[in-house]
């Protein structure tokens, strides 16, 4: 388990995502399993620092945790901001027109569909989002 | 990322290299903001795009319903990462991608 606690600032999202991508890369993450990784650090920690503490900036902590047999990635995005659940809000209609849509609720979308699992708790003052991904 | 513009009469392409996301869709916001006054074909060549987030979806969206009103938007080269999240979101049916 290796975690880094760092500001939630979007200049902090590229420290986020080189910190990730060099453990991905100690366990032979292919390309793609790491294009989605690293997609899903923009939105959940770009969540946190637009979120959060706003308009404050506060201190998000990312951990990233290895799972063998079946090799997995396990990272969590935990801040002590405002209690928000993104999982409750539904999901964003993608049949709409361009006219019609709303970009609303997409990323938290994406996320949902380009990782193996998420789940969100909220314990001791802290938001808790985790991400499972196969490699 | 990197942005490459070239203005041909009402024609503009923006070749786009990197990521499109958080930290950079700001920066292709305010070059379509400065430049689509006037244009009828929008090209974004995507060639060289890593990958997109929903921060870089939202630029996309608000570009395609500028140019449905004064032409037309057309995105060349998506490679397969971008276009999964095409795919996965729904994009794919309100760009025109070639």
């Amino acid at each position: 388990m290796k975690e880094l606690t760092i500001a939630a600032t979007v200049e902090n999202i590229q420290t986020v995502t080189d910190f990730v991508n060099e453990q991905l890369e100690a366990i032979g993450c292919p390309m793609k399993a790491q294009t989605q990784i690293d997609i899903a650090i923009d939105e959940l920690f770009g969540n946190i620092v637009h979120y959060a503490y706003h308009p404050e900036v506060g201190a998000a902590t990312v951990r990233v945790e290895v799972e063998e047999e079946p090799l997995a990635v396990r990272i969590s995005f935990i801040d002590h901001g405002i209690s928000y659940d993104p999982l409750a809000r539904d999901d964003p209609d993608v049949t709409l027109s361009a006219e019609e849509r709303e970009i609303g609720g997409l990323g938290i979308y994406m996320v949902k569909k380009i990782m193996d699992n998420i789940s969100y708790e909220y314990k001791d003052g802290q938001n808790i989002l985790r991400i499972l991904k196969k490699i | 990322m990197v942005i490459t513009k070239t203005k041909e009469g009402t024609s503009l392409t923006l070749v786009i290299e990197g990521r499109l996301d958080t930290t950079t869709a700001p920066q292709l916001e305010s070059e379509l903001k400065s430049n689509i006054d006037g244009v009828d074909k929008l090209v974004l060549e995507f060639s060289s795009l890593e990958y997109i987030s929903s921060a870089g979806l939202r630029v996309l969206l608000v570009a395609q319903k500028i140019m449905n009103k004064q032409g037309s938007m057309v995105i060349r080269n998506v490679n397969e990462d971008v276009m999964d999240i095409f795919d996965v979101t729904g994009f794919a049916d309100i760009l025109t991608i070639e």
